[in-house]
């Protein structure tokens, strides 16, 4: 519960689908999403309050700093298996992925690869931390996480020769971004309406900057970034940074580590 | 006072049953989250199934089941030689005084939470395997150490008072006979503690399987059938703990039906342990 | 082999056992003591952990553990009595025992799948204190009932048969004579159950969750010692946080587990 002037929110755990399912069925004013709306989901209207870039992270050591979306899409699905392949030494390349349900994992999926498949060889881990560790102390890694959590332990690498930062996603030319999204029914009623305009306020907007997401303000007009939307399959992604939001009892509202 | 008595024996059976009861309540609310897809897939589907895949609607868990299965195999090969040895050292050869002190010492230790063990087997322990044999570190190796040493205390304490159940008369028989104390060791002793042995082996070999925590940290936890002990691997524990988080519909009830068939196989180790004692009994 | 060879070789064996355990706790202990201050067990966690203390994940602990006993407790002793003292050879004790000792093989990850669908979602307790507690004190009974039930066996007959033939009931035998004798025995039984419940992680998660906040009422939901270590560990937001989290969760679980055994070691010296 976090009071805002005089209305109290309480925010359920869950994952993206779930936030669009309470929304849909009333249960909850307002869905998040970390996703865009799909199918029946689409009676709901979307406020976009932000935008996170997932990074590709490897070893600080690791001379790759550039991979075209192509070489990261056969890295993942082990037709590329050492880093001598894109520019690196001679070494098995140990891919880490997220687990299968987690925003983060949707959406690397729907961006990145299609409908072609991460590898089952890849080392899984459940939490964009422990995939920082992984990579943070394997010199021949890779992964991915919020850009809101990369640190000086690992190197984020570009991607089609652009570096993720706030600025290359509100000048639209990093690719890999996905959107967060309040989604209400018609015609919401003024509570929920004076939460969304605040969300879009000066003091929303720079906490969600402060925790690593790209405020939807900051994004230059002319439309959100397009990320392709290859992969029919319905996403479970999760509202805001799953980090400190959606395991089981996280508090929703308290902010994720390293942001 | 008779009918007091009578209430009494009443009230305490229904205390008593609160047991079962919990275990019913168990096997309902667990079956029946899981057993739809069970139904729907069908059991052998399920658990023969090599892809796992639940976003796009692939359910096979044969990988967890075999990488269960390496993870526990190697946690025994380790735990049971080094475990049974130092219970027969405590037990047979060392003077007492420091026999009871280094018992106390391991029964202690078996306190540890198993995340500790995790935790020092991610920080020490993978890094080496990776430096030093190759590979992510993240592997059944790694898991299968890190268990191994957790179901020591087990181990030593049990095959400990399995020895020391033995009927001294048996030792001094033999050695009566002029044999060497290993040769009554290997001879005798070993032998007549067999089936307590056994059970003890049982009993680490239940915690080995169950264990969640420590494994997830170390094990890797990737999909595929490990075809080396340096390959990460997945064990049915970790993933169910590794995908709750978000899990929903379909790959939800895929979970619980992982947790049907980790109960399945806890159940058949468990009446292996029951028939192992009526053995021993007879 | 020699029988001086064979010695050497099991005694170094057991040296390896013992130094490998030492190392363990050795490693948590040096890595963990220096930030294991005061201010450290008495303030709350800043940043998820990264900076700040432990105080509302040992809260957390003591309210989980502390409502699992007060509810597995007097089940499992009770449980005990009827099936030492209450039961010929029927079939209602057989099925009791069954169920304790299906019970105790079972693993923590179905306690904590099992408690997520009973408490926290078909009884609406959401994730909170209360949830964990009741899937705790399920996961301590077998101990408590199997401990139980030995040091009420120990009891020598004739303390029953004195309290019988002096006009006692069997209930009133039970509670002035068979109980005081064999209270070491449970306290011992009850002790290590505390330690298994303290160092429980995946059980907990499910049903407790894992929320920083100190919890104010049964039905928030709060964080033990173990998860918190288990999540500073895993995301690496604070090694030095972790191992100092880890050290407070070992020395609980070793003065426990000492007075346990200490309880069990004046027990058995009284018998011999």
């Amino acid at each position: 519960m976090n009071e805002v002037g005089n209305i109290s929110i309480n925010v359920q755990g869950g994952g993206s689908s779930a936030g669009a399912r309470a929304a849909l069925s009333g249960v909850a004013e307002v869905g998040m999403l970390s996703r865009d709306l799909h199918g029946d989901e689409k009676t709901l209207i979307p406020t976009i309050i932000a935008y996170d870039a997932i990074a590709l992270i490897v070893h600080p050591s690791n001379p790759c700093d550039n991979l075209d979306i192509v070489e990261i899409k056969s890295i993942f699905a082990e037709e590329i298996t050492s880093w001598s392949e894109v520019g690196g030494k001679a070494r098995k390349i140990h891919v880490v992925a997220r687990e299968e349900g987690s925003g983060t994992r949707s959406a690397f999926d729907e961006i990145i690869m299609g409908i072609t498949e991460v590898t089952p060889g890849a080392i899984v881990q459940d939490s964009n931390g422990a995939v920082r560790e992984i990579v943070a102390g394997d010199p021949s890694a890779i992964g991915y996480l919020s850009l809101g959590l990369v640190d000086k332990r690992v190197k984020a690498i570009a991607v089609q020769s652009v570096l993720p930062s706030i600025d290359t996603v509100a000048n639209n030319t990093y690719k890999l971004v996905r959107p967060m999204i309040l989604a209400t029914r018609e015609g919401p009623g003024r509570e929920v309406m004076d939460f969304i305009s605040f969300c879009l306020g000066e003091w929303a907007q720079a906490i969600l900057a402060r925790e690593g997401l790209v405020p939807v303000t900051s994004v230059a007009p002319g439309g959100p970034p397009e990320p392709g939307h290859r992969d029919p399959e319905p996403a479970h992604g999760n509202p805001g940074l799953e980090h400190g939001s959606l395991k089981p009892g996280h508090d929703g509202l308290e902010p994720g580590p390293d942001n | 006072m008779r009918r007091g008595e009578t209430l009494v024996q009443w009230s305490l059976a229904i205390v008593a049953l609160s047991a079962i009861a919990v275990l019913a309540l168990i096997i309902i609310f667990i079956f029946k989250e899981g057993s739809p897809i069970i139904a729907r897939l069908g059991m052998v589907q399920f658990i023969t199934g090599t892809k796992w895949s639940p976003t796009r609607g692939m359910f096979g868990i044969l990988p967890m089941i075999v990488g269960s299965v390496w993870v526990t195999l190697g946690a025994l090969l380790i735990g049971v030689p080094i475990g049974l040895a130092t219970a027969i050292f405590l037990a047979e050869m060392a003077p007492s005084g420091t026999s009871q002190i280094l018992k106390s010492a391991i029964q202690l230790l078996a306190g540890i939470p198993s995340v500790v063990f995790g935790f020092i087997g991610l920080v020490i322990l993978v890094p080496l395997i990776r430096q030093w044999l190759g590979g992510p570190g993240f592997s059944v190796l790694a898991a299968g150490i890190v268990l191994g040493i957790m179901i020591l205390p087990t181990i030593v304490s049990v095959c400990y008072d399995v020895l020391k159940a033995v009927p001294q008369a048996y030792r001094e028989g033999m050695l009566a006979l002029g044999a060497t104390r290993w040769q009554t060791i290997k001879m005798v002793v070993l032998p007549a503690a067999r089936p307590g042995i056994i059970a003890a082996v049982i009993l680490g070999m239940g915690r080995a399987v169950g264990e969640t925590m420590a494994v997830i940290m170390v094990a890797g936890n990737a999909t595929r059938i490990p075809v080396s002990p340096l390959e990460p691997v997945r064990t049915l524990t970790s993933n169910i703990a590794l995908e709750m988080g978000y899990a929903v519909g379909e790959h939800r009830e895929a979970l619980f039906a992982t947790g049907i068939v980790l109960f399945i196989i806890i159940a058949l180790l468990n009446t292996l342990a029951r028939l192992v004692a009526r053995v021993e009994k007879v | 082999m020699t029988d001086r060879r064979v010695t050497l070789l099991f005694a170094s064996i057991t040296g390896l056992t013992v130094i490998i355990l030492v190392v363990i706790i050795g490693y948590v202990m040096v890595n963990g003591l220096p930030g294991l201050t005061l201010p450290f067990l008495l303030e709350s966690p800043r940043e998820m952990g990264r900076t700040g203390g432990v105080f509302p994940a040992i809260v957390g602990t003591v309210l989980l553990t502390g409502i699992a006993l007060i509810i597995a407790a007097p089940v499992g002793i009770l449980t005990a009595v009827y099936l030492t003292e209450y039961t010929r050879d029927t079939w209602l004790p057989k099925i009791v025992r069954f169920g304790t000792e299906s019970l105790a093989g079972i693993p923590s990850i179905i306690f904590g799948l099992f408690g997520f669908l009973f408490f926290v979602i078909y009884l609406d307790l959401g994730w909170s204190v209360l949830s964990g507690a009741l899937t705790l004190s399920a996961m301590i009974l077998p101990t408590i009932v199997r401990t139980s039930e030995e040091a009420i066996r120990a009891v020598p007959d004739a303390y029953r048969e004195v309290s019988l033939a002096l006009g006692s009931t069997r209930w009133q035998t039970v509670t002035s004579v068979v109980l005081p004798s064999a209270k070491p025995g449970i306290m011992t039984g009850v002790m290590l159950a505390i330690g298994r419940a303290i160092g429980e992680t995946a059980a907990v998660i499910f049903t407790a969750g894992s929320s920083l906040r100190l919890p104010r009422t049964l039905l928030d939901s709060t964080r033990t010692l173990p998860v918190h270590f288990y999540i500073l560990a895993r995301e690496g937001i604070s090694l030095e946080n972790a191992y100092s989290t880890a050290a407070v969760l070992i020395l609980l679980i070793l003065a426990i587990n000492i007075a346990a055994y200490t309880i069990m070691d004046r027990l058995a010296k009284k018998e011999s």
